[in-house]
């Protein structure tokens, strides 16, 4: 029987004051992937943003455990030293800051948490090279400032290469596969499936079914009004996919 | 009655006897070029009255008693300032201590052919002619206060030439300083640069003095961008924290010359770096690059005044700065387009990151353009570390601290990668990480 990675019971957030999540109950046990779809505005960035710990994201009702702790709790750098990882729709452009840099840092910091020894440059720079091939990423891109001019698919890419260097136990993914081409989604969903493995959970955010065909998903959440609506296996998707949200009476108006 | 444009100042402190002589004295041109020197700056400080000094006040200046310059002379660079910040590169190099060459710290060896570089005090015993045609007649002054202050007083300096078509590989460092005793301690140096047509030099300038001591520095850089020439002028402010620096640099650029300007302005308790070009031939380039980073109650102010006299010239001005606690930075720049000047191509960006609620940023951009057909901007932004970026950062596993850190880092670093000298990009770089983890998170 697996564990319990990741228990959202009850779930009430606000932003700015206006209520974007509305008692939203989702349990993600390890080694799963769990698909939540929903139309826009249903609250999938918002509760990205909530697991992550963004300010801003004011959780005022509800719980919300990650490997039987109170994630809520924890800073935003110790959710993610502790194995948390948010891949983001829209990536952060951090002129000057080489990206290499970067990502030795972020390593580094997770290591150092874990109380492991720090990488030197030279291990880190053979573990990027590893990492690096497997996404299509080249050497010039880890030269340029973080992000910065960064095409929308290298900017995913980036992502990709951040979460397998990091190695997470859970990922959420928000809205990683918008705005790719068909190539660059492959390399997503090749980067996701690599990830896959019995200690691990991911959460798949994503309003359209077709990351779904490369990363079948254990589970499928329709989350609208800011509640998950629905639950169901992988078919769920696909009938989303042919009937659409507001075949489902899903639009966020009905729902609200 | 209107408050003075000028406050007073007593300078040096009036003394029993007669001033001592400075080097060159006896020279007509030069007695009457430090004359009307004496003239002007006994008018006293320019005072916030005068526009270009706004927002930067002088006053407490006022407050310290500055002996004569020439009583200052030493050749020894205090302990505590370690090794200068260029030590480790190669090329020549002269140490200026309280605003005098120190020949023992000179070096001079193997000066590549094609440039030549002396000290000015030397230079007005063998060479007077020579130095009176570099430095020219009391016009020069042009009313400006500081540059009468430099004038009057100034005892030693440098002349740094190359011939036409010279490169230097390596670049020529000129270190300045302080070593002041119980007194506050002032000093005048003054710096020619003239570059022969079609000649490259990288200029490194570097100001360092001790922590708490009342000092004043106003030196002046006179510099000349032959055709087609190229200037690559670097300049470090470390100095200490009871410092006062008013520097002045003019640069004349003459047609297709490049002048660089690489600015890192870190130190004393009030500085200001005012840079004057005039862009004098067609195809002329400028580009300043200015970044200042200040904590406590600093105060650092840029003044720039681009001028563009011919047509078909182009100047770029990038100010960067970070400010903590309750400092203050001022940047105002100014670009004049000539009538004459069409198809002028200009911009200029003041941006500072703000990390303390107390800190302040005042910034003018001056616009006065007389010509038609040009393209001329300007941009000015000021604000905290964004929200964004340090939750972007800190989602990865950075803390806040190290967070911030790789922001400020990254915003200043953008500035240096236009270092072309790789070695003092380095120094540069160092200087900027010191001075990020010399403060609270």
């Amino acid at each position: 029987m697996s564990k319990p990675m990741l228990a959202i019971e009850n779930l009430h957030a606000t932003v700015d004051g206006k209520p974007i999540l509305n008692g939203l109950d989702l349990a993600v046990n390890e080694g799963e992937v769990h698909a939540v779809m929903g139309p826009n505005g249903s609250g999938k960035s918002t509760l990205a943003y909530v697991i992550a710990g963004r300010e801003g994201y004011e959780v005022t009702e509800g719980s919300i455990t990650y490997r039987g702790e109170d994630l809520l709790a924890m800073s935003v750098e110790e959710r993610a030293c502790s194995g948390v990882f948010l891949a983001f729709q829209y990536p952060v452009e951090i002129p000057g800051v080489g990206s290499a840099t970067f990502l030795k840092t972020a390593v580094n910091a997770a290591r150092k948490h874990r109380g492991e020894q720090e990488y030197d440059a030279m291990e880190f720079l053979k573990l990027v090279r590893e990492k690096r091939a497997a996404l299509g990423i080249d050497d010039g891109m880890m030269r340029r400032a973080l992000n910065v001019g960064f095409s929308g698919g290298e900017k995913k890419r980036n992502e990709m290469l951040q979460m397998a260097l990091l190695e997470p136990t859970l990922a959420i993914l928000d809205e990683t596969d918008s705005g790719l081409d068909i190539d660059a989604l492959k390399v997503v969903a090749d980067g996701i499936n690599a990830l896959r493995g019995p200690e691990r959970a991911m959460v798949v955010i994503t309003h359209y079914q077709r990351l779904l065909d490369h990363v079948v998903p254990d589970k499928v959440h329709v989350l609208a009004g800011g509640r998950i609506v629905r639950s169901g296996g992988s078919e769920l998707a696909l009938e989303l996919e042919s009937r659409g949200y507001a075949g489902l009476g899903l639009e966020p108006s009905a729902a609200a | 009655m209107p408050a003075p444009r000028t406050i007073p100042f007593d300078y040096p402190v009036p003394s029993a006897s007669p001033a001592p002589a400075l080097p060159g004295d006896g020279l007509p041109w030069l007695d009457a070029l430090r004359g009307e020197g004496r003239r002007l700056s006994a008018g006293g400080l320019p005072g916030t009255r005068t526009e270009a000094w706004k927002y930067t006040s002088l006053a407490p200046l006022t407050e310290l008693e500055f002996s004569h310059p020439a009583a200052t002379l030493t050749e020894a660079i205090p302990a505590e300032l370690g090794p200068g910040a260029f030590d480790a590169l190669e090329g020549p190099s002269l140490v200026f201590v309280n605003g005098r060459l120190s020949a023992r710290h000179a070096q001079l060896d193997g000066l590549p052919a094609g440039l030549r570089v002396r000290g000015l005090a030397q230079g007005l015993a063998d060479d007077p002619a020579g130095i009176e045609a570099l430095i020219g007649g009391t016009e020069a002054l042009n009313g400006d206060l500081m540059a009468a202050f430099n004038a009057a007083f100034g005892a030693d300096g440098c002349i740094v030439e190359t011939e036409p078509e010279a490169a230097g590989k390596e670049p020529v460092l000129l270190r300045f300083v302080a070593a002041p005793g119980s007194e506050p301690l002032a000093y005048h140096p003054r710096v020619i640069v003239r570059l022969g047509a079609g000649s490259s030099l990288t200029l490194i300038e570097c100001h360092e003095g001790p922590a708490g001591a009342p000092t004043w520095s106003n030196p002046f850089v006179d510099i000349r961008v032959g055709e087609g020439a190229t200037l690559s002028h670097v300049k470090l402010q470390v100095e200490g924290d009871g410092a006062y620096h008013t520097a002045l640099t003019k640069a004349a650029l003459a047609g297709e010359a490049r002048y660089e300007s690489h600015l890192l302005a870190l130190g004393a308790r009030l500085a200001r770096h005012e840079i004057h070009v005039r862009l004098a031939g067609e195809g002329a380039d400028c580009q300043l690059r200015g970044g200042y980073m200040a904590r406590g109650s600093q105060h650092i102010d840029n003044t720039t005044v681009i001028d563009h006299a011919v047509p078909h010239c182009e100047s770029r001005e990038v100010y960067k700065g970070v400010l903590d606690d309750t400092a203050r930075g001022v940047f105002q720049g100014k670009i004049i387009v000539r009538q004459d000047a069409q198809k002028t191509d200009g911009h200029q960006l003041n941006r500072t990151l703000l990390l303390s609620p107390k800190a302040e940023i005042d910034t003018k951009p001056e616009l006065e353009i007389y010509a038609d057909d040009v393209k001329c901007s300007h941009g000015a932004t000021a604000g905290e570390p964004e929200a964004d970026q340090l939750f972007y950062l800190r989602s990865r596993g950075l803390d806040l601290r190290t967070a911030r850190k790789l922001i400020v880092q990254g915003f200043m670093g953008e500035l240096l990668e236009e270092v072309g000298h790789e070695p003092t990009r380095a120094v540069l770089a160092e200087r900027v990480a010191a001075w990020i983890d010399g403060g609270r998170s």
